[in-house]
């Protein structure tokens, strides 16, 4: 029988607000454990939670990116259960009225195919804080640092066949926040986490066979990876005869495999109600339009860079992956450089500079203007391409092009008497060559170029050393 | 020294700014009474820190112009407070020293006020008797044998017992109100959001409420000036609630119209606190106001309503008992589950834990619907009624009790009877409407009748103003028990 994988994906995202969701804790990673917690997020008798507005923002943000309908009547919920990471005893969470809901986000797939991933809803929520086991003194210890970190969870309809599919959505998410600004989607530090729910059927029904759902998976590969597995586990299951226990499952990434973890029947009862402590949140359509002025988004760009700019595929792709690379390349195309030349320096040499140096487009102090200026360098033919290399490696870092070219003194060489000078002393030191060209040996010719340039100190016009080199060589 | 103790708190504010007397003479006073047993009132004081306060307030170089300045007063134990510990007058919170002040004890430092100390309570508020603290029951200051009501019991006992001026409790569904009714008090549930709840420890969110307990209508006015405001810690807090109550209690209510409705009459209320509350709409009439029957059929779901709402917000605000930060923690537990569990079995007291119980089933999985949802739709109904009412009445009339203190020990077996008793006063407290205690009379059984008067929201200086215009006409307010000020053999055993 031919089987269809049917999945669907939530995936909490840390928002990268300054303070926690409803105190003015910091949200820093990393710090000693227990330093950056107070009496609300460690949830002491009497203390009460204020809403971080920040958070309402980023919230909003995202869901308007995701296309998202937004809901303007708000209000929390508290899912309750018991856990030592869970300072209250309860989670404030969103389950009646999320704050987003009715959402889509389109990817693109190797082939160029593109598919429309339905958002099912968004809401607002708090992280936990985190269990450190010691089993060599038999200890576990609580760190509440994390507690009260804004969330969201963003749910998506079962609207994914494979784990490319799966990972092509994640891609683009982690993007969409990027560019937003709202969350730095760490996945190593966690704030970008995702849970699979998968199941299969046959190819051609319309019912959904039993699902399980997937937790711990650290890494989009991790995630390709356990899509495939828990796809042919079902698969095995379902075609020995037996059937798929609704179930959640952990993906054991050293020996690649999913185990059970809790089956359906010892589901934890959230006993959801309105959470008393925060009033209703009213969302007016003035705050609503303030904040659909977003910056311009990742997919909307790579479009405009092939039609506005005529760029191909793989160029805009590249460009848009970091927003600090579009803007910079944004940036250069306003100072005059022509797209494609811009384009070819900055996924060149640019992302050349970035990998030696380990550097993220966003960390680099080149300025967008010092690119455009080396282009027009060598547009109006002051240096040559080779020289521009050199001169950007020497800017890279700071500092201005033409006193570079000036102090290193590598201003080109289009003076025909000098370049004349050079080829007769090339053609003289190398009669081999030359007798070979004469002969029909078109190779001779660019090596011919290359002493040329040599001894021109590689400063040479090189439109004008070809031409200068041909006519002399076409002499008798 | 009993004369000093008869005095109201604005009596003692004017004489202690008038330098004819000192606080450390009024805390002196009060301290002879509780610290000496006082019924079961205190649950902790520490009398040399007191002194010591009063003495810095004494020599302060700038006296604070306020009606509280100096004058002793005394915190329900569910208000944190850094000088004593916070115990709820639970097991689980037994030795809980919060590192923070509660809003309102920020606003009585700020008055010049003196906390002498924590008053006993029902274990976590939840109870209308006073009996299910940890520390045994508070005792009804005017017969020894009945309730002083609960859960704001201590604060109630101690201030009718002369060992302070007044006292602050907390309202959830009547636990002002009731402790004031059964002990001859004058006590106020403000309007819902008018009182930080910031550092009250929850009980039920939607309903908790901060109020005074005193001897008169001028005096709960007095303290609510100081107490209430807006306060940005507790998203709830209205901004900007009334202004001074104080100054507007004039006693003039002509004109004034007040609704008795029917349903807060019927069978179940004792034919003698009928007779008492009926006198009081005489007087007010007397006064120059309009008392007539209206109707309030809702009243039948509010007990219902209340419970279920009240048990699965307690349930869930006492979940972060679990023995792993603070409080009780039982010893030599192997896993977190065990902690969990042990913790708060022999941490939680019998009724905390039926209203847990409770409150986790009507949240259940398939139960929401049936329970929390139908009692938000009661209310909303109640809410609805009360309104309608409140366009066409200034002031609602009712009963606080079905009847009078009852005796010690005969509601902890019967708990639904227990919380039957509190049908007048959860009204209140489901539509967030201001309401009041005060006496008007006493029982044949030797304890006082309260009568309860609820105004619109934020219509505290009509129900002030109602009680105050009684207050002036009559003297329930000004009797006092056998025990007042009476200091006993020194009983006091606990931390001083």
């Amino acid at each position: 029988m031919e089987w269809e994988t049917v999945i669907g994906l939530e995936t909490h995202v840390e928002l990268a607000t300054r303070t926690k969701i409803f105190c003015a804790c910091s949200t820093k990673f990393g710090a000693p454990p227990n330093t950056q917690c107070c009496p609300v997020c460690m949830g002491m008798p009497g203390t009460l939670p204020v809403l971080n507005e920040k958070v309402v923002e980023y919230a909003v943000r995202t869901g308007l990116a995701l296309n998202c309908e937004i809901t303007k009547y708000n209000r929390f919920d508290r899912k309750n259960y018991f856990y030592p990471d869970l300072p209250k005893g309860y989670q404030t969470s969103q389950l009646y009225l999320p704050v987003a809901r009715n959402g889509a986000v389109r990817i693109e797939l190797e082939n160029g195919r593109e598919k429309d991933i339905g958002i099912s809803e968004m809401h607002m929520e708090e992280d936990a804080g985190k269990l450190i086991h010691e089993p060599e003194n038999g200890c576990t210890k609580v760190d509440y640092n994390r507690c009260g970190v804004p969330l969201i969870e963003i749910v998506t309809q079962p609207d994914f066949r494979d784990g490319e599919e799966v990972v092509a959505y994640l891609e683009e998410l982690q993007s969409i926040l990027q560019y937003l600004e709202v969350s730095d989607c760490k996945l190593q530090e966690g704030s970008l986490r995702c849970d699979v729910n998968l199941s299969v059927r046959p190819v051609g029904s319309a019912q959904l066979g039993s699902r399980t759902e997937m937790k711990n998976l650290g890494s989009f590969r991790a995630v390709r990876r356990a899509v495939a597995y828990e796809s042919q586990r079902q698969i095995a299951v379902l075609e020995s005869g037996g059937a798929v226990l609704q179930e959640t499952r952990r993906w054991d990434e050293d020996r690649n495999k999913s185990v059970s973890m809790r089956a359906k029947e010892n589901a934890r009862d959230y006993r959801y109600f309105p959470e008393p402590d925060l009033p209703p949140l009213r969302l007016d359509e003035a705050y609503l339009e303030l904040l659909r002025q977003q910056p311009e988004l990742a997919g909307e760009k790579r479009r405009r860079y092939r039609q506005e700019y005529g760029l191909p595929a793989y160029d805009a792709d590249m460009l848009t992956g970091q927003k600090a690379l579009a803007e910079f390349f944004e940036e250069t195309v306003a100072r005059g450089a022509d797209p494609k030349t811009a384009s070819n320096w900055i996924l060149g040499q640019v992302l050349r500079q970035l990998s030696q140096r380990n550097l993220e487009a966003k960390d680099m102090t080149l300025l967008p203007r010092t690119l455009a200026r080396i282009i027009e360098l060598v547009e109006r033919g002051e240096i040559n391409r080779n020289t521009g290399v050199q001169v950007f490696d020497g800017v890279f870092d700071g500092g201005d092009p033409e006193e570079y070219i000036k102090v290193n003194g590598l201003r080109q060489v289009s003076d025909p008497e000098q370049i004349t000078r050079a080829v007769e002393t090339v053609l003289k030191q190398n009669p081999g060559p030359v007798a070979e060209f004469r002969a029909g040996k078109e190779k001779s010719f660019g090596f011919l170029v290359g002493q040329t340039m040599r001894n021109l100190g590689g400063k040479g016009d090189s439109k004008q050393v070809n031409v200068i080199l041909r006519n002399r060589l076409s002499e008798p | 020294m009993s004369a000093l103790l008869d005095l109201t708190v604005l009596e003692l504010g004017r004489a202690i700014r008038k330098g004819e007397v000192s606080p450390v003479e009024a805390v002196r006073a009060a301290l002879a009474v509780a610290g000496d047993g006082c019924g079961g009132a205190f649950i902790s004081l520490d009398a040399e820190e007191v002194v010591k306060r009063a003495k810095a307030l004494e020599n302060g170089a700038k006296k604070i112009e306020n009606p509280l300045f100096g004058v002793p007063m005394a915190l329900k134990d569910n208000i944190c407070f850094t000088g004593l510990p916070t115990t709820c007058a639970s097991e689980m919170l037994k030795n809980f020293r919060p590192p923070y002040d509660a809003y309102v004890v920020e606003r009585l430092n700020n008055a010049g006020a003196i906390c002498l100390g924590k008053t006993n309570m029902d274990e976590f508020g939840m109870g209308s008797t006073g009996e299910t603290s940890v520390f045994g029951p508070v005792v009804n200051p005017w017969s020894p044998d009945r309730v002083a009501g609960g859960s704001s019991a201590g604060s109630a006992a101690a201030v009718s017992r002369g060992g302070c001026w007044y006292a602050l409790g907390s309202d959830t569904g009547g636990s002002v109100r009731l402790p004031a009714a059964f002990c001859g008090l004058t006590g106020i549930k403000p309007t819902y959001g008018t009182v930080s709840r910031c550092g009250l420890v929850a009980y039920a969110s939607s309903f908790d409420q901060i109020g005074p307990l005193s001897r008169d209508a001028a005096d709960c006015a007095a303290v609510l000036d100081v107490i209430q405001g807006h306060d940005c810690r507790d998203s709830t807090s209205l901004p900007g609630a009334y202004g001074y109550l104080l100054a507007g209690l004039t006693g003039d209510i002509r004109g004034m119209r007040i609704g008795m409705p029917v349903q807060s009459f019927g069978d179940e209320l004792d034919p003698e606190v009928r007779a008492r509350v009926s006198e009081v709409a005489d007087v007010l009439r007397n006064r120059g106001a309009v008392v007539e029957e209206c109707e309030l059929p809702a009243l039948e779901y509010a007990v219902s309503a209340y419970y279920v709402m009240a048990c699965a917000q307690a349930g869930s605000n006492l979940a972060r008992y679990d023995g792993v930060r603070y409080g009780h923690r039982a010893p030599g537990c192997a896993n977190p589950e065990e902690l969990h569990m042990q913790s708060r079995t022999q941490g939680f007291g019998a009724e905390v834990k039926r209203r847990i119980l409770l409150g986790t089933f009507v949240l259940s999985a398939g139960y929401y619907d049936d329970y929390y949802r139908k009692a938000l739709m009661a209310r909303e109904q109640i809410k609805q009624e009360f309104s309608r009412l409140l366009e066409r009445y200034d002031l609602l009339l009712t009963p606080v009790a079905p009847g009078p203190a009852p005796r010690l020990g005969e509601s902890l077996n019967d708990p639904k009877r227990m919380y039957l008793s509190d049908i007048y006063t959860v009204c209140a407290n489901l539509t967030g409407l201001p309401a009041l205690s005060m006496p008007c009379g006493f029982h044949s059984c030797g304890v006082p009748v309260g009568v309860q008067l609820t105004g619109p929201a934020l219509g505290e200086d009509k129900v002030l103003n109602a009680a105050h215009a009684y207050q002036q006409e009559t003297d329930w307010h000004r009797r006092r028990p056998e025990c007042f000020g009476k200091g006993g053999t020194d009983r006091w055993s606990g931390r001083r």
